[in-house]
């Protein structure tokens, strides 16, 4: 089972978290006209095998979104802070 | 002789009545220093499309490149359904044509695949979805295939074990079959296409990773192995799983996340589900294998990953489905159960052509629908690479379409679908 380390709730089985992706993506500037930078945004993965920063969100906790250091290699689960602050604390 | 090495009653019964040997199937050379053509990844897609191009196109001159062993990869790790019952215009085509190959596989290849034609039906559990599938089966007749709509008691009387209580959670209203539809035995689709393909004098090399691309310019001119460099006229990437991993060494992003999708096989029963079974409330699938396992799948795990090891709920999840459909399943013990790594892609539609550069080609994105379009893949992409243009029945699955806004929603659900 792959569990997670919650910043407030500590570590909890992935099932209690919804996944949402690439945390390393930065949306184009707001009315960027390039077609190009949004479906480079929206489409494109790195989808590295290996070390991945990833949003999940505590839905079944306590409902905060955070950023998770993971492996997708070997599943190794990393540090982990809340995506609102930014950086690992 | 050349008679003699086929496989056939009269082979077999000079080696019953003899001690000469059987050859082995395919031969294991060492890498030329050049080819017309490499093929990257020795899976069932990459096998197929060296066949047809030394078959159809009269490029023998071939590589095909295996990192493990044929059959090591997800060809060996489906659950071996092949159908043609899509409904959106492209995939209907390919998929009938796709069926159609496997229909006449097995003389093609001189290698029993064991096609079982016994039938899928796909359950509706109400009024609309049934609608549905009767829209999808009209589709299918207008296109010749072959579909019957099913009556809540059409359903009862041909499969009686399933829940059929109005009161379940999931009452079955109906449902949709496609009698031509199967399974095939995995292995032996790696084996034939394989043998077959050596036999026409395509080099199948084993144990050689892939680990960078020759470049010249914006021309892809060969590949960097783990057993040396190797030149190629033209390339292909067909290594599904890792599609994103091999690209990102020419530094081309995909629109694609690596994802694990299980399967199950229990204990074996005597003869109990002659067809293949699909759940319509829940993403599950299930048939008999001829050895009497209960073969069954269900959805991916739902983050990406490469380890091609599941996720316990998800097991549980599928274990429910199987219960739901077929109580009796709750007395069967699971045997064992083991994961393959899918490209998912946005619109669940993969990309078959050219890419942005020139002499390499890519096969990829099959989400979990990749094994039953083994052969049409294969036809197709030799057809890409021979003429450096995309066959006909892949048009629709381009590369840069969600550039274009041409995404290819085969359920009518939007884009994205896999992660919710």
């Amino acid at each position: 089972m792959l569990r997670i380390p919650c910043p407030h709730c500590g570590e909890r089985d992935y099932t209690e978290f919804r996944y949402a992706g690439d945390a390393t993506k930065r949306r184009p500037v707001h009315g960027t006209e390039d077609v190009r930078a949004w479906y480079e945004h929206v489409f494109l993965f790195t989808n590295p095998k290996g070390p991945h920063r990833e949003y999940w969100q505590h839905v079944q906790g306590c409902r905060q979104w955070l950023v998770l250091e993971r492996d997708t290699a070997t599943n190794t689960v990393g540090r982990s802070w809340l995506a609102r602050t930014g950086a690992p604390s | 002789m050349k008679l003699l090495s086929r496989y056939s009653g009269l082979a077999l019964a000079r080696r019953a009545l003899t001690d000469s040997r059987w050859q082995r199937a395919w031969r294991s050379p060492d890498p030329k220093p050049s080819y017309d053509v490499i093929i990257v990844g020795g899976g069932g897609h990459g096998l197929a499309t060296a066949y047809y191009l030394a078959s159809r196109h009269g490029i023998r001159n071939v590589a095909v490149l295996e990192r493990g062993y044929l059959g090591s990869g997800n060809v060996g790790r489906n659950t071996t359904l092949v159908r043609s019952n899509y409904l959106m215009p492209g995939n209907t085509q390919f998929f009938e044509h796709s069926l159609q190959l496997w229909e006449g596989l097995s003389h093609e290849l001189n290698f029993n695949v064991m096609l079982s034609q016994r039938g899928q039906i796909v359950l509706a559990h109400g009024p609309g979805q049934l609608d549905v599938l009767a829209r999808k089966g009209n589709t299918m007749r207008l296109n010749g295939i072959d579909a019957e709509l099913m009556e809540r008691e059409d359903v009862m009387r041909f499969l009686p074990f399933l829940d059929h209580s109005e009161h379940c959670r999931f009452p079955i209203y109906g449902g949709l079959f496609q009698q031509r539809a199967g399974t095939v035995r995995h292995d032996a689709v790696a084996w034939g296409y394989a043998r077959a393909a050596d036999r026409l004098g395509v080099d199948i090399i084993e144990n050689c990773e892939v680990t960078g691309f020759l470049r010249d310019g914006d021309r892809v001119t060969g590949v960097e192995t783990s057993r040396g460099t190797i030149h190629a006229g033209r390339t292909a990437i067909s290594v599904a799983g890792h599609s994103s991993h091999v690209a990102a060494m020419l530094g081309m992003r995909l629109p694609i996340e690596s994802h694990i999708l299980q399967a199950f096989v229990t204990e074996p029963i005597k003869p109990f589900l002659d067809c293949v079974v699909s759940f319509g409330a829940e993403l599950f699938y299930i048939s008999q294998s001829d050895k009497g396992g209960m073969v069954f799948g269900g959805h991916i795990d739902g983050f990406n990953t490469y380890t091609q090891r599941g996720q316990f709920p998800r097991a549980q999840t599928v274990a429910e489905c199987a219960v739901a459909l077929i109580p009796a399943m709750s007395r069967l013990r699971l045997l064992r159960h083991w994961g393959g790594i899918q490209d998912m892609t946005p619109d669940g539609s993969p990309f078959i052509g050219r890419t942005p550069f020139r002499d390499l080609y890519i096969n990829a994105g099959w989400c979990y629908q990749g094994f039953k379009a083994t052969p049409a893949t294969g036809w197709c992409l030799a057809h890409t690479i021979a003429h450096d243009a995309e066959h006909p029945l892949i048009r629709h699955l381009a590369l840069d379409r969600h550039m274009a806004g041409n995404g290819h929603d085969e359920y009518g659900l939007g884009l994205w679908t896999y992660r919710q």
